[in-house]
């Protein structure tokens, strides 16, 4: 379940008008903007981008891009894009960025359902003139880039059908390949074939079979071996494909652990998630930390930016 | 019609692509227990002679080849009448099943089809055999194809006009450098090769093969040796010319039936997409115009069906 609260009926021209009023002439009215933006679902957000052009002739996601500034700007300008345009946005950035984040590239990839990431992949055709596995394929190589390259490209089965046999084959092939420290091409190209191309079902069938076997989970057996950015994407995958929810409050947790906060990471988790399964999130993180995620981020962030966190998690005035 | 005149035409009529069914039903109908005994005598390829025994027995392997020519019609009519979707999910399937020989097949699906129509290939084979294609491909094809196959099938490539005239002339050159080390480094093991054949759009693709010409003075196709990339590269950059080639060597007599298949499949499968330039080509190529090939090598209502399908919106 997601955290946003919207109304069931909005005036789209209505909404758009208030947002002009808020950001006409000096300075803007971030809480009317939030108050507006933060409580409508991405039908309604598109609505009212509709209306905004058509009422004053001026793409309301350039105005607020030069109204707003910083954590806020972000974090606003990726919640008022279509959601698909929005995960286009997040992997072209991640493979931009200077440490390239393949984090975001795994995690897209693998928490979304086949048909989620094909519409991305369609979405990122018609922003950036490229397809997403050219672009991952051109700033990635070796194995990583075969990893990579696979799993934004697959479509996964989506049925139920689960063999068991084939889940105790390659549990095998997966131990064999995590056991050898040195890098063995073959075993590696067998874990790439597994992961990319298995329906997620088959694959945690697979993985409750190693653990079942070898009394751990593979993603702590990976995490006690993983040293190079290809094992960490694996590690990445594995928790995606078997919990994305767990898989997330992990990033938030580890996003405002220790001294500084991991804005991109605290925005893109809540940003995308506020209308699927923020709720959910919200429960593990309780559970685990024993803290509410929303007393987390208040503590963690300030200003316009939390005042918009805390909206689409839910949380009123 | 005498006798021996309709002792050649009942054996032409099962020896081709299909089977002359008019004449199975007018000749061969009417024939008295001693016409068929002539037929059988005199027809050895068909028949064997059981001397000890006196009679004559048909030969199990042309029996067998025989099976397959008469269900051809059949075979076809089927494909026609099928969502295009399906039809693609079952012709990879089968291409998969049957191993190297028909790798080629599986080349042609993913690099002829348009993006929209590849994915509708994926999900109807998720509906059809339960699994995905890039699945089934990975697990059972085996040798140094397998990374390139399962990338092929995985492409949805932007389908734009825009191209980065810089990346393709250099990507020419990446290209050009790889083949021209071959015998340092076999060309199916390198990953840039892979990549740039596999994930670029096809707009920039031909641009590429142009900026290769000019580099090198041949065809890329023709100076890559690994079958599977030259089937892709033609796929990709000159599919017409790819498509007469595969119709060229399907339109002889004595060809294996996958090669024999590959008529049908050609004709269904481009029917409503561009079988009038491959016709066009096709005339340019060999000298000779597609119907007309296909009028000496088909035979009965295969021969009618094909045709029909080609002339179709030619009026």
């Amino acid at each position: 379940m997601g955290t946003l609260i919207a109304p069931t009926n909005h005036s789209p021209l209505e909404d758009a008008e208030a947002i002009r009023k808020a950001v006409k002439g000096w300075g803007t009215d971030e809480k009317v903007i939030i108050t507006i933006l933060g409580h409508r679902d991405a039908i309604q957000r598109q609505k009212i981008r509709e209306a905004y052009y058509e009422l004053f002739q001026e793409d309301l996601i350039k105005r607020l891009e030069s109204e707003l500034s910083g954590d806020f700007e972000r974090a606003m300008y990726r919640w008022i894009v279509e959601p698909s345009e929005r995960y286009a946005l997040l992997a072209n950035i991640a493979l931009r960025h200077a440490d390239r984040n393949y984090d975001v590239i795994v995690e897209i990839a693998c928490a979304l359902s086949p048909e989620e990431l094909f519409i991305v992949r369609r979405a990122y055709h018609n922003r950036y003139h490229h397809s997403l596995e050219e672009d991952v394929a051109a700033n990635t190589s070796g194995h990583l880039r075969q990893l990579l390259v696979g799993l934004v490209s697959s479509f996964r089965y989506g049925g139920n059908e689960i063999n068991a046999k084939l889940a105790q084959s390659e549990a095998d092939i997966l131990h064999e390949a995590i056991k050898l420290k040195d890098k063995n091409s073959n075993k590696d190209e067998e874990v790439i074939r597994i992961l990319t191309t298995r329906s997620k079902i088959q694959l945690v069938a697979t993985f409750n079979r190693y653990r079942d076997d070898h009394g751990i989970a593979i993603t702590k057996k990976l995490s006690d071996e993983a040293s190079d950015d290809f094992h960490k994407a694996v590690n990445i995958a594995i928790r995606c494909i078997q919990d994305h929810k767990k898989y997330y409050e992990k990033v938030l947790r580890n996003a405002m652990k220790g001294g500084g906060t991991n804005e991109d990471a605290l925005t893109r988790v809540i940003v995308t998630r506020a209308e699927k399964d923020l709720n959910d999130i919200k429960e593990i993180y309780y559970k685990r930390n024993s803290v509410h995620l929303e007393d987390s981020v208040a503590k963690e962030t300030s200003g316009d930016y939390k005042k918009f966190l805390l909206t689409l998690m839910g949380k009123e005035d | 019609m005498e006798l021996n005149q309709e002792l050649e035409a009942v054996p032409q009529a099962l020896s081709g692509h299909g089977v002359e069914e008019s004449a199975l039903v007018t000749i061969l109908g009417k024939w008295d227990p001693l016409e068929r005994e002539a037929f059988r005598k005199k027809t050895p390829n068909l028949f064997i002679e059981d001397k000890e025994r006196h009679f004559q027995r048909w030969d199990d392997h042309y029996a067998r080849l025989l099976k397959h020519e008469f269900v051809r019609f059949k075979n076809t009519v089927m494909l026609w009448s099928m969502h295009p979707w399906e039809r693609d999910a079952r012709l990879v399937k089968e291409a998969i099943k049957k191993g190297k020989a028909s790798y080629g097949v599986l080349v042609e699906i993913a690099c002829t089809r348009s993006s929209e129509e590849l994915l509708g290939a994926r999900k109807a084979y998720h509906s059809l055999f339960d699994h995905s294609i890039e699945e089934d491909v990975a697990s059972h094809i085996h040798g140094i194809e397998r990374k390139f196959l399962v990338a092929l099938v995985s492409a949805y490539r932007y389908e734009g006009a825009k191209i980065k005239n810089e990346h393709a002339k250099s990507e020419a050159k990446i290209i050009f450098d790889v083949i021209k080390n071959a015998h340092k480094k076999p060309i199916n093991e390198d990953d840039e090769v892979i990549r740039i054949l596999a994930t670029r759009s096809k707009p920039h693709l031909k641009a590429l093969y142009n900026h290769y010409k000019d580099i090198s003075g041949k065809n890329l196709d023709e100076d890559l040796d690994d079958i599977r990339f030259k089937e892709a590269v033609q796929c990709l950059c000159t599919p017409q010319i790819y498509f007469c080639k595969v119709l060229d060597s399907a339109l002889k007599i004595d060809v294996d039936k996958n090669t024999k298949k590959a008529l049908g499949r050609v004709i269904v499968t481009r029917a409503d997409i561009d079988i009038k330039e491959i016709m066009a080509d096709y005339n340019n190529l060999y000298g000779v115009t597609l119907p007309h090939k296909i009028q000496d090598i088909a035979k009965g209502n295969y021969k009618d069906f094909l045709l029909n399908l080609i002339a179709r919106g030619s009026n």
